[in-house]
């Protein structure tokens, strides 16, 4: 028998339900948060009857994809106990490079640049975390300062050339096939299986989790720490920049701002979808339906004319929520 | 029988000299940064020579609100947390006091004021207590505050408007007493002595210090750690609110969106020789480090480069300065 | 009979499954300096929490002068009139010492009052607490406590970090405190010390109090016995092969791993010794005397400030844990908590210093491993299915999973440190037949232990520290807890001799 220390107390039929509920929520997130994810559905369709409907479902999917990849950077970064601030920063320059880029060099070259300028800004973060040990907070919200600083300059510059979203990444990001399926799919569905299965089944995927439940027993078992952590945040920017090349095709704009609105988002996304911010617990496919959840939740919110302040209160409200429920529920560290 | 311990300078008695090396080396930091102000001031001059008493006053009117709210920010770094909603808090008091100003009279503008700073502490006491209550790190309760506060902020106005006192703008132009001496900067002069004397020399201030430095020691001391925690981030709230109120002083307006006051907090705090992990710094190197990033950036101006570069250098700035202090955090710890 | 100043009645503690405390008492009288005594994993330090409202006890009551006391914090405690001077400096270290005094509402003129009874004539208040040295924190935490005069006054360790001559002052000084009708309670390894200074001394073994001893002559004898318990728990014949069974060390096997002239911290002085391939080498000492600073030289957590390492006649320099794993020497610390991902499952743990590599951070072999983990799981009989997550295993298995993870790996040579603690006895059966089996097939083993008995069931040879040196090598034949005791306490080995010179 698995030993388990003795917690006294009735063991009636209501509290092994209760304990049960735990379980799942513990183990197994994805299940209570799909179950969310088709409430909020239902109630979409119950606001504005006949809104539900394969197109519907195309665009909302559509405009979660990005959200989806930048969620997929925080939930690699906190499972290490870490978070990256600068992904929306660098999501941008990412569009941005590839906007002014790619008429003078072409769409491939453009995205070879666009990518390799994040994965040095990645570079970064991961000197300053690994390395010098900073606080991986602040060293993100630096980098993505000096990113979004540099790109403004960069914009004074190229001003005259002005910026234009190849066709490529328009299709890619913002095109349909068959009508409803959008494109971004094609790029989407095995760069989240490939997510998926880096964690559950890599070395460095064990490493993640390993160094965000207990650092220093990774340290003693032989896991040279500051080389993941490198390698983490090279991976979360570019991983940013693919999503900000899937933005510029969905929005067919490209600006030095353009995706400063996911970054709070995408950090909700990945604590609704049950990745701890303390690191060593959590998962990519939590953070998926997170993303949905908060493209429908918009979309409904929006639908209802609900003011935007509502919104955010309930955003806000969402994440302190669900952070303490799990910390709660995960308490027994 | 003398101490046979040898300790640095133990048994040196109050020499002066070696009181005066100390407290250089102590305000090392700060003194660095008063300094480079110095530079910096006759850098300027010697690019523009009209720089005078017109840029100082526009200079200090500039550092205002962030000077404010990162005295709160560095109250709260030095108590081992951190805020990451003061911008929100500070869209939220300047929209309540710009619409709760609008069409009323002078006198009940002065409890407008009183009620914005009541309001300031209590969200950031609502801030705090989330953050003992929940066990949930500071970081995320307070980035899911930031929300809230500021949806809040568009709940009480959704588009810029309202109005502010006219006594309340008469406190921010102009200057009092020689035309060196801006309003603004004794505004700032003012709230900074506020926080900074209590802080650094009562007994109070001292568990700030004592949470941030060594938790378990503070407790063995005798500090109410939850307690001390909440009040450091209601005294955040109270200086975000006076931020909002500085902003509500220089437009005239509220304005629901919040600014980039948080980063900008963070960067002058870093900067201004206060530990992020707590427990070291004090409010002059701040107020220092935030006259001294608004200088720089209108150097740049004068300069002609690109002002968004200065964004470019306080990013930079801060990762290096928080990089090297992480390495003399590090180097010191082990020893 | 005289009230007791302090009276500790029937205090219990349980942490989860592992009982700290069953059944405690303490009754100190009004003017007597007490000494509280007892092996690692006595109880003693969860004891001196309870009283100082660190940890709230399971049952029992606390009284002083006759009064019932609930006391929740270091401040309630010190309002009760007991005030503790801890083993870790309590003063912030970031202020300087005028404004820890200013927290802690003592007055500076009274605590440089008996700063200078100390023996610290002259401390500039404006020096910050991080800038001093250790001993100085503790004669001032020593001096802040006395200066608030309490009834009761602990002191947990107090001259561990001082050089003899302030320790001679501290003695002095605290002895003198019985006139006033104060008392102390005195917590110590020293047993010099605790003949010379104290009155009385209990002694805990096992979590309760097992004896009460008036410090005459041959005190300390009496308190060694009490702390051993009745006739030692030799059961040899329980045991895997006996010790006596194996060769002995130098029959012509090389030296697995030297150690030569170590010297780390303020705890580690200079240790040497060597360990030979197919042996199992014990080592003994009390809490804090360089063990655990040797342990992470060992392990490659920490650098020696001096002396070398020596594998397989290769000097070795280890900058991190990865590099004395790649020497072959892998670490099984006392806590599990160290060692283990607790929320995660046990495959992963065990497979962990293999993904460790970076050849090997790509996709990984899942049946390899599967059988690489069951072969493991079960060569260390862990009952459970590899899934499960480590946190939910008893103390016993979460055990065995971290030195299931080093069966997996491979070991050359393995570095335990107090494996057996608070462990059932059917595990630490199970973990002493690992051991000698591991020996058997050639590796060498280095096992600290703070339960004495343990040598003679797992070890060939054995090795005692004291003061951060080697004080003593026997073969595990004649290693009786008797003996080891007294050589860990750094006493001479004949009972009777008094005044022979503490190897320090």
């Amino acid at each position: 028998m698995t030993g388990t220390s003795t917690t006294a107390g009735d063991s009636g039929p209501r509290w092994a339900s209760a304990a049960a509920l735990r379980r799942v929520v513990r183990d197994q997130p994805v299940l209570p948060l799909l179950a969310l994810l088709v409430a909020l559905v239902v109630a979409m369709q119950l606001v504005q009857p006949g809104t539900v409907s394969p197109a519907w479902i195309g665009t909302s999917i559509k405009l979660a994809i990005p959200l989806a990849i930048l969620a997929a950077c925080q939930t690699l970064t906190m499972l290490t106990g870490g978070i990256d601030l600068s992904v929306a920063f660098v999501a941008s320059m990412s569009a941005y490079l590839i906007a002014t880029q790619a008429p003078i060099h072409g769409p491939v070259l453009g995205v070879m640049l666009a990518l390799l300028a994040c994965a040095l800004a990645g570079l970064g973060n991961g000197i300053g975390v690994g390395i010098f040990r900073v606080h991986p907070l602040i060293m993100t919200l630096g980098t993505g300062l000096v990113v979004v600083g540099l790109m403004t300059v960069y914009q004074v510059e190229v001003v005259s050339q002005g910026a234009k979203v190849p066709a490529e990444i328009t299709w890619i990001g913002g095109a349909n096939s068959f009508g409803v399926v959008p494109n971004a799919l094609l790029l989407f569905v095995p760069l989240a299986a490939l997510i998926l299965w880096v964690l559950r089944r890599w070395g460095f995927g064990r490493l993640l989790f390993a160094i965000g439940d207990n650092e220093g027993a990774a340290r003693l078992a032989g896991v040279r720490v500051w080389a993941v952590h490198l390698t983490l945040y090279v991976i979360s920017a570019l991983l940013a920049g693919i999503a900000g090349l899937v933005v510029a095709g969905v929005t067919n704009v490209a600006t030095v701002t353009l995706a400063e609105r996911y970054l709070l988002p995408s950090v909700a996304a990945a604590v609704i979808g049950g990745t701890s911010i303390f690191g060593g617990r959590g998962g990519y496919a939590g953070s998926i339906v997170g993303a949905l959840i908060l493209t429908v939740l918009t979309s409904l919110l929006t639908v209802m004319r609900m003011p935007e302040g509502v919104r955010l209160v309930l955003f806000g409200a969402m994440i302190a929520a669900v952070a303490a429920a799990y910390t709660r529920i995960t308490e027994e560290r | 029988m003398s101490a046979s311990v040898d300790a640095p300078g133990l048994a040196a008695g109050t020499d002066l000299w070696r009181t005066v090396a100390r407290t250089v080396r102590r305000n090392a930091w700060t003194l660095g940064l008063l300094g480079l102000l110095v530079v910096l001031l006759g850098v300027t001059h010697a690019i523009q020579p009209s720089y005078g008493a017109a840029g100082v006053e526009s200079l200090a009117k500039a550092a205002l609100p962030v000077a404010l709210v990162a005295v709160g920010q560095a109250i709260v770094v030095i108590a081992g947390g951190i805020d990451l909603s003061v911008a929100s808090m500070m869209a939220l008091t300047n929209v309540t006091a710009a619409a709760l100003m609008k069409g009323t009279s002078d006198e009940a503008a002065v409890l407008v004021v009183v009620a914005v700073l009541v309001l300031g502490i209590a969200l950031g006491a609502i801030n705090g207590t989330l953050v003992v209550l929940t066990r949930v790190p500071d970081i995320v309760v307070t980035l899911a505050m930031s929300f809230v506060w500021a949806g809040a902020a568009l709940l009480v106005l959704s588009t810029p408007g309202g109005a502010a006192a006219q006594w309340l703008r008469d406190l921010y132009n102009g200057t009092v007493g020689s035309e060196w001496l801006p309003k603004a900067l004794v505004l700032i002069v003012v709230a900074a002595a506020l926080a900074w004397v209590p802080l650094r020399r009562t007994r109070m201030g001292l568990v700030f210090y004592a949470i941030g430095s060594d938790k378990l020691a503070a407790f063995r001391s005798g500090v109410d750690i939850r307690r001390t925690k909440v009040a450091s981030y209601a005294l955040c709230g109270l200086f975000s609110a006076m931020g909002g109120l500085a902003i509500t002083m220089a437009t005239g307006t509220g304005i629901p969106v919040p600014g980039p006051y948080t980063l900008a907090s963070v960067a002058a705090v870093v900067l201004g020789g206060v530990s992020l992990a707590g427990g070291r710094g004090g409010l002059v190197g701040v107020v220092l480090a935030v006259f001294v990033l608004r200088l720089v950036r209108a150097d740049l101006v004068f300069l002609g480069i690109d002002p968004n570069f200065t964004t470019v250098i306080e990013g930079l700035t801060m990762v290096i300065v928080v990089m090297v202090g992480a390495m003399l955090a590090m180097r010191s710890r082990r020893g | 009979m005289t009230e007791p100043l302090l009276h500790a009645i029937g205090v219990a503690k349980r942490y989860g499954a592992v009982t700290a405390l069953r059944d405690a008492s303490l009754a100190v009288l009004p003017g007597e300096v007490h000494a509280l005594l007892g092996a690692n994993g006595a109880g003693k330090s969860t004891l001196v929490k309870i009283l100082t409202g660190a940890v709230h006890p399971d049952a029992g009551r606390i009284l002083v002068r006759g009064q019932e006391r609930q006391v929740h914090s270091p401040s309630e405690a010190r309002r009760t009139g007991l005030v503790s001077v801890y083993q870790e400096p309590s003063l912030i270290p970031d202020l300087d010492v005028a404004a820890n005094l200013r927290l802690s509402r003592t007055p500076l003129e009274s605590v440089r009052g008996w700063l200078s009874k100390l023996g610290i004539e002259r401390l500039d208040p404006a020096h910050t607490a991080r800038e001093l040295p250790l001993a100085t924190l503790r004669i001032l935490d020593l001096a802040r406590a006395l200066a608030i005069e309490p009834d009761v006054l602990l002191l947990d360790e107090m001259t561990a970090a001082l050089p003899a001559d302030l320790t001679e002052k501290v003695l002095e000084v605290v002895g003198g405190i019985r006139a006033t009708g104060r008392s102390v309670i005195f917590i110590s390894h020293r047993m010099l010390e605790i003949s010379e200074l104290c009155d009385r001394a209990t002694v805990l073994r096992d979590g309760e109090t097992v004896g009460v001893v008036d410090m005459n002559e041959g005190a300390a004898e009496e308190i060694v016995q009490l702390m051993l318990g009745p006739g030692g728990i030799n059961r040899p014949e329980e045991a895997a092969p006996a010790a006596a069974d194996v060769q002995p060390a130098d029959g012509g096997r090389p030296v697995r791993l030297s150690v030569r002239s170590v010297r780390a911290g303020t705890r580690l002085q200079n240790v040497s010794l060597d360990l030979y391939a197919g042996e199992v080498l014990g080592l003994v000492a009390l809490e804090g005397q360089g063990q655990d600073e040797l342990f992470e030289v060992l392990s490659g957590s920490r650098r020696p400030d001096t002396g070398e390492l020596v594998v397989d006649d290769r000097v070795v320099h280890f900058r991190h844990p990865a590099d004395a794993i790649r020497a072959g020497l892998v670490y099984v610390p006392a806590n599990r908590v160290d060692a283990l991902l607790m929320q995660r499952s046990v495959r992963e743990n065990i497979s962990l210093p293999f993904s460790a590599a970076l050849r090997r951070w790509g996709p990984i072999d899942m049946s390899g491993e599967a059988s690489r983990v069951d072969g493991a799981v079960d060569r260390l009989q862990i009952d459970t299915r590899a899934q499960s997550e480590v946190r939910r295993l008893s103390g016993g298995n979460q055990q065995k999973v971290t030195i299931a993870r080093w069966v997996a790996h491979g070991i050359r040579t393995l570095l335990c440190f107090d494996p057996t603690r608070g462990i059932d006895i059917r595990t630490k059966q199970e973990i002493y037949r690992l051991v000698r089996e591991l020996a058997g097939t050639g590796a060498a083993v280095l096992l600290y232990t703070s339960e004495l008995e343990e040598v003679q069931l797992a070890c060939d040879r054995v090795v005692v520290i004291f003061g951060g040196r080697v004080v003593d090598e026997m073969p595990a034949a004649i290693a009786d807890e008797p003996t080891l005791m007294r050589a860990a306490y750094g006493l001479p080995p004949e009972a009777g001799a008094q005044t022979a010179g503490v190897k320090a």
